[in-house]
């Protein structure tokens, strides 16, 4: 979502901002894993946002501008300071997919989208919200560096290390079902 | 190439992150290697999973309206009074028609979503190694493997004199509600009839026909069920296999 920047003149913040209502609301929602919050959150990120929208430069990408301010007041947040974990970014696991005994596609298959709601929740909030913006707002990886403030390299290896824990915890859940029968 | 450096590609194969070149030389790749198809296609469905489950929350009408009139663009000018009087009615026939348009529009928007869904279904049950659970061209076969597997029963039709033949049956779940799933074969072409508990007006769909992601939908309410018949068929067929299981209900 690159702003030109002739269309500076006749773009209000209300224009850009408001089309991403729904989806800041959802990815709100899911960091705080609280109504309350998100609705507190996104509400103050559009505060923000109108408030440094002058120092906007347009030609940028505003989404990823946007996201940056709601991920930022929320990691600034008392919630946000409590479950935000430190990630080892200095991984040198290779990018292969992990063994195991399950075929990926039969994992998928028996996982209800309730289990991966649940499976989602569970993961700590770095990879949530990397598999979020990827999977969800189908952002691209240089958008989803510019919002986390990471380098491309670093958005791969996290990205492959939330997938492989959402398939480990998906595992879990699917074994503890077939236990549990 | 060896499998190994294929599959370090594999994520930014599903991401769209990989040039046309190097997409297309994996995808040549994946024509030869069923153990790397079967990783694609395991990506594949989890990134979609995620993308269906992550979908989840909606904010509320007053948050939504608080927020608008808190970044609202101030108007350059001031109107008069009078023209305020005359611009009345003509707003309301404004909210009117938007209120309208945002109900049809949310309405499309359920339709599509539960339309994709089913095509989703549809090809995951296809893509399976076993794309059915009761393998069986007769319907007195598969009828009573449901029984103590669904809420419900339902009459599946008499194929004789028709195009159609029964491959078989297996049961599946929309949003949280489990049904039947049976596969339809014609002229090599698979279709799938679902079949649920029809949950009434809040989540029922009219009848009608879509076309989500180039497959062709039929969808009615009876004896409160619903049905949907979706298949890459032409329309003529669909509604045929929809006709048969009318006259059958």
């Amino acid at each position: 979502m690159k702003v030109p920047e002739k269309s500076v003149r006749d773009t209000t913040f209300e224009d850009l901002a408001m089309p991403l209502f729904d989806q800041l609301y959802n990815f709100a929602r899911w960091l705080t894993q609280d109504t309350t919050e998100a609705e507190d959150l996104t509400q103050e990120t559009y505060a923000k946002a109108l408030r440094g929208f002058s120092s906007f430069q347009m030609g940028t990408n505003f989404r990823a501008w946007m996201y940056r301010i709601l991920r930022n007041t929320f990691l600034t947040s008392r919630t946000g300071l409590k479950t935000t974990v430190a990630l080892d970014e200095e991984t040198n696991e290779s990018l292969l997919p992990v063994e195991n005994t399950t075929p990926e596609s039969s994992l998928i298959e028996q996982a209800s989208r309730e289990m991966v709601q649940q499976a989602l929740t569970d993961l700590p909030v770095p990879f949530r919200e990397i598999l979020l913006l990827c999977e969800v707002e189908e952002m691209s990886y240089q958008e989803i560096a510019e919002t986390l403030g990471i380098p491309m390299g670093t958005v791969m290896s996290r990205l492959y290390r939330a997938r492989k824990a959402l398939r480990d915890l998906l595992r879990k859940k699917n074994e503890g079902v077939r236990n549990g029968m | 190439m060896a499998c190994e450096q294929w599959r370090e590609q594999l994520d930014r194969y599903v991401d769209g992150e990989l040039d046309p070149a190097q997409a297309g030389a994996l995808s040549a790749h994946f024509r030869g290697c069923a153990d790397c198809a079967a990783e694609v296609l395991g990506r594949v469905q989890l990134k979609r999973s995620v993308q269906m489950a992550g979908k989840r929350y909606m904010a509320s009408a007053d948050l939504r309206h608080r927020i608008a009139k808190s970044v609202a663009a101030k108007p350059r000018h001031g109107a008069g009074w009078y023209w305020k009087v005359l611009a009345l009615p003509a707003l309301a026939v404004l909210v009117f028609s938007v209120a309208v348009n945002l109900y049809v529009g949310h309405e499309e928007a359920r339709r599509q979503r539960v339309y994709s869904e089913l095509a989703d279904l549809h090809v995951a049950a296809l893509a399976s190694s076993t794309p059915v659970d009761v393998v069986s061209t007769d319907r007195h076969t598969v009828k009573p493997w449901f029984q103590g597997k669904i809420p419900f029963t339902f009459n599946p039709p008499e194929l004789q004199g028709s195009e159609f033949t029964l491959l078989g049956g297996r049961v599946t779940y929309l949003a949280q509600a489990p049904g039947a799933q049976l596969i339809y074969q014609v002229r090599k072409h698979e279709i799938s009839v679902f079949i649920f508990q029809d949950r009434g007006e809040e989540a029922g769909l009219p009848a009608g026909f879509g076309h989500p992601q180039f497959f062709n939908v039929q969808t009615w309410a009876q004896n409160g069920l619903r049905y949907f018949v979706v298949g890459d068929v032409g329309a003529e067929d669909i509604r045929a296999l929809s006709k048969l299981l009318r006259d059958a209900g």
